[in-house]
């Protein structure tokens, strides 16, 4: 495989959300809003990327036996630093993201990576994948956060779109659930016939 | 009657899974069958309530004394994961009857959010421990009841007539959207 398609993988054919059905928590959780979803995916992707490069580098010291703990500790000391770097430069973001940013610890796309693919490959090829699959998580987010945020209060990032009453149950718990369930219908869809 | 209040708030106003999107990910995964939902609860409130226990003396006693606040993300990872092998191995010693019940859904609570979700909610909403606890087992009781009702519902649908890009994933969502929907009805209730 070479590096474009190790790269772009995340975007369609293995997008982590719309194909694997991964980090299903923070993607129903923060995405009442498409700021709140890109915030959530730009930040899960230093993650990702920061993890898979030291991940890769050490591959070959960790013994096998004690590699998931290692990697455990490597993915909560990024996530440590990006919690206190939001904390410090996007306080709002921070608000409204809440617990999720601790919790992108137990994200099991960033532990995936970790295991299926860093552990494995070189430096190079592991931060594209890093960087691929990230993106693709924050363009999941992203996506789902604007077709909420139209459906449920008529605005793109802030930017009033529809004025008068709308279908505010999207912006709520259970419209998280609807949404994503007809976005993946309509991927899986698009996917059968191309 | 504060407590009441606690239990009340977790198991239906505030549900984990349905309100505050904890634990999505075995909620979908081993939702297929009741008899195995229902091991899942088990095996959750088992962890969860000693998870928060633990979390909680370590950060009273430990980090905020030493101003270690900031390490609370890795050493509450450390714990619950640290926590899960222990009563793995613990179980299959003592008792091999519960082991057999609920010795496969173990490994899969380390990543499930909403144990360490639970443990860091504890201190964010300052409860003393036995708050935490009561905190924790209630909010336990509300996955298990989220996961086995949508485990009956889920029984049902493998019969049902679905449109072939909505099988799987998408219509699972859907009726747990509709759930959530249901589970509206008790906002304000507290």
């Amino acid at each position: 495989m070479n590096q474009l398609q190790n790269f772009t993988k995340g975007f369609v054919k293995e997008n982590p959300v719309f194909v694997l059905v991964l980090g299903m928590c923070p993607t129903l959780g923060v995405t009442s809003t498409a700021i709140n979803g890109l915030g959530m995916g730009l930040a899960t992707t230093f993650v990702l990327v920061m993890s898979n490069i030291v991940v890769s580098i050490v591959r070959n010291v960790i013994p096998d036996k004690v590699r998931i703990p290692a990697f455990i500790v490597i993915i909560a000391s990024f996530v440590t630093i990006v919690e206190l770097l939001m904390q410090a430069y996007t306080p709002a973001l921070f608000e409204s993201l809440g617990i999720f940013i601790p919790l992108i610890v137990v994200n099991c796309i960033v532990l995936g990576r970790a295991e299926a693919f860093a552990s494995k490959n070189p430096v190079g090829s592991s931060l594209i994948d890093g960087l691929g699959m990230g993106l693709g998580f924050a363009f999941a987010l992203t996506l789902l956060g604007s077709v909420r945020e139209l459906l449920g209060s008529g605005a793109i990032f802030g930017l009033n779109l529809i004025k008068g009453d709308l279908m505010l149950v999207f912006v709520l718990a259970p419209g998280a659930f609807i949404a994503l369930g007809y976005l993946i219908a309509i991927m899986n869809r698009l996917s059968k016939t191309s | 009657m504060e407590y009441f209040v606690i239990i009340i708030s977790a198991i239906f106003v505030s549900n984990i899974v349905l309100a505050q999107f904890l634990g999505i990910c075995p909620f979908i995964g081993v939702s297929g069958k009741l008899s195995t939902a229902i091991g899942m609860g088990g095996a959750v409130m088992f962890v969860m309530t000693l998870a928060t226990m633990v979390t909680w003396v370590l950060q009273y006693y430990v980090l905020n004394p030493f101003g270690l606040g900031f390490m609370q993300t890795i050493v509450f990872i450390l714990i619950i994961a640290a926590l899960v092998q222990m009563v793995e191995i613990i179980l299959k010693k003592v008792s091999p009857a519960l082991y057999q019940a609920l010795g496969v859904f173990l490994p899969l609570i380390t990543t499930n959010c909403a144990v360490l979700g639970v443990a860091i909610l504890v201190i964010q909403k300052d409860f003393n421990l036995l708050e935490g606890v009561v905190f924790a087992i209630s909010t336990a009781i509300g996955f298990t009841l989220a996961i086995a009702l949508f485990s009956g519902i889920r029984e049902h649908l493998d019969l049902m007539e679905v449109p072939k890009g909505m099988r799987g994933v998408p219509i699972a969502l859907i009726v747990a959207g509709i759930l959530a929907l249901a589970f509206m009805g008790f906002t304000g209730l507290v």
